[in-house]
């Protein structure tokens, strides 16, 4: 199947992913947040979950468990936050991070893009982010290209995935650090002119975002404060 | 009209059927997982096929304002494959997932030794999961198939209330009543049930319980086989809030079972388009 547009691009009428944090909120922060707007029988769902997750408990499999129920027990739009706490509590490295990845429903695969900034250092996860960016869903594209995708996604890559954003309808404003990967790329903005220009020749429009990026490829890169 | 198909392959279908089904008033489907036409010969292929029905599959559905859950099972067919037994095993991890509303489709095809070893042991798979079951009746010897299935459900930890028997018809729909399970009812172009006969067996047996599905696949079938049992029922002098019991209540009632239905897609898109939808009432 070629890479394109949903024909038919209504927005998604439901499950709208939550807008990716830029700067990742500390677990703390994004706990006593959702703790905030979760009834009483999900928040104590959460606390139990989130003791049970803790390092001593985390060799057992039932952290796991809490992982994948979390979308029933929270309700859909929490399950993001109350995974990432999760993979927080239980301190998930690399390993464990890919397991649940390619063990996970899409839900489970975007909140551990979710939390990779938070997680791990090095490139060790890019090669989930590389899946995720290889699928067709929006959401899970989308989570792909939050701070720890913008920190290590080479230029190639990324020019592709901010590329498919425009294919598929992904707000760029979910893209993490945007302006400071475009500014002054002029391969980005050849790519760009020439998806607009293979546009206009089809009779088609040009997503408003091509342009705002094109704009962005335009500002000279800043001067480096190390330099 | 709030339509529920609680039996339908959305894997082999395209997006006009979405657009379509959208358009006829389905706001949520169940897709159980199945045989895909062409066995398969090694695990893997199941666990692709899975996650597509966990991921892409629910995504796709979303587009069209579609709630989308699934069933996950080994089939019977493929069950009598040596090569695909590993699935048994793997599960576990799946019935766990929030999309996952049933263990099904299980149940028998040719009725063999290695069917029966499939079917009990993810009854009991179903009832460790909290979960209900989805169990077909074969199409050949379908009587007879029909009463081994409920021997081996009575013999299992799952309560029968927690089974929906499905590809009924006029001949198994009054033992499969009497048993208490759930009655589900595949109507088909041209085999199975059609829309007359359907509503014959609604008129003799009454619709509680009852719940009717396209079960549209990559063989010659009609995913809009529910809204036309819906219309053939007004026809025939049923009320509305009968045709909300058979396409939507029923199915909500049964996959409720499992405490995962999520349908704000449905209800978002409901919302969207005014109260109409929704009318009714839980
Ligand atoms: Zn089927």
């Amino acid at each position: 199947m070629t890479d394109r547009a949903t024909p038919h691009p209504a927005p998604p009428t439901s499950h709208p992913a939550p807008p990716t944090p830029h700067a990742p909120l500390p677990p703390a922060e994004l706990r006593a947040r959702l703790a905030s707007r979760l009834p009483a029988p999900a928040r104590d769902w959460l606390d139990t979950a989130l003791a049970g997750a803790a390092p001593a408990g985390a060799g057992e499999p039932g952290w796991r468990l809490s992982f994948a129920e979390a979308g029933r027990r929270t309700g859909p739009d929490a399950a993001d936050d109350a995974r990432v706490l999760l993979l927080h509590a239980a301190g998930a490295g690399p390993a464990t991070l890919a397991l649940l990845y390619r063990q996970g429903t899409a839900a489970e695969r975007r909140a551990v893009l979710r939390a990779l900034p938070h997680l791990v250092d090095g490139d060790q996860a890019l090669d989930l982010v590389e899946d995720a960016l290889r699928t067709n869903d929006t959401r899970l594209v989308a989570a792909a290209l939050g701070p720890y995708g913008a920190r290590h996604l080479p230029a190639h890559d990324w020019r592709h995935a901010v590329l498919k954003c425009l294919f598929t309808g992904v707000p760029v404003d979910s893209v993490a650090r945007l302006a400071e990967r475009a500014r002054g790329d002029g391969e980005l903005a050849r790519m760009l002119g020439d998806f607009a220009a293979e546009r206009g020749a089809a009779g088609r429009t040009v997503p408003p975002d091509l342009y705002r990026v094109l704009a962005l490829t335009e500002s000279q890169p800043a001067p480096s404060e190390e330099s | 009209m709030r339509i529920f198909d609680p039996h339908i392959h959305m894997t082999s279908r395209t997006t006009d059927d979405y657009e379509a089904m959208r358009a006829a008033g389905v706001l949520a489907v169940v897709e159980p997982a199945f045989w895909l036409g062409q066995p398969r010969t090694s695990p893997a292929t199941f666990y692709d096929y899975f996650d597509s029905l966990l991921g892409w599959e629910p995504f796709r559905a979303a587009q069209y304002g579609i709630a989308h859950h699934c069933t996950i099972a080994l089939n019977p067919k493929e069950a009598n494959d040596p090569r695909c037994l590993p699935v048994l095993e793997e599960l576990p991890r799946y019935l766990v997932k929030d999309g996952v509303v049933a263990v099904g489709e299980i149940g028998y095809d040719s009725m063999t030794p290695a069917e029966d070893h499939a079917l009990a042991a993810q009854l009991e798979l179903a009832a460790d999961h909290g979960l209900p079951a989805l169990v077909h009746t074969p199409h050949r010897d379908k009587l007879t198939g029909l009463r081994r299935t409920l021997d081996v459900v009575r013999e299992s930890a799952l309560p029968v209330d927690r089974v929906l028997i499905d590809h009924l018809n006029e001949n198994t729909v009054k033992e499969a009543k009497d048993s208490g399970a759930w009655l589900g009812f595949s109507v088909y172009p041209d085999t199975k049930m059609d829309e007359d006969r359907m509503v014959a067996v609604l008129r003799a047996h009454g619709p509680e319980r009852v719940l009717v599905n396209s079960a549209a696949d990559w063989g010659r079938s009609d995913p809009l086989k529910t809204r036309k049992v819906a219309d053939a029922m007004l026809a025939a002098g049923f009320g509305e809030d009968d045709v909300d019991l058979v396409l939507w209540r029923n199915p909500v009632a049964f996959y409720g079972l499992s405490g995962r239905l999520d349908l704000t897609p449905a209800e978002a898109a409901a919302t969207h388009e005014g109260n109409s939808i929704l009318r009714g009432g839980e």
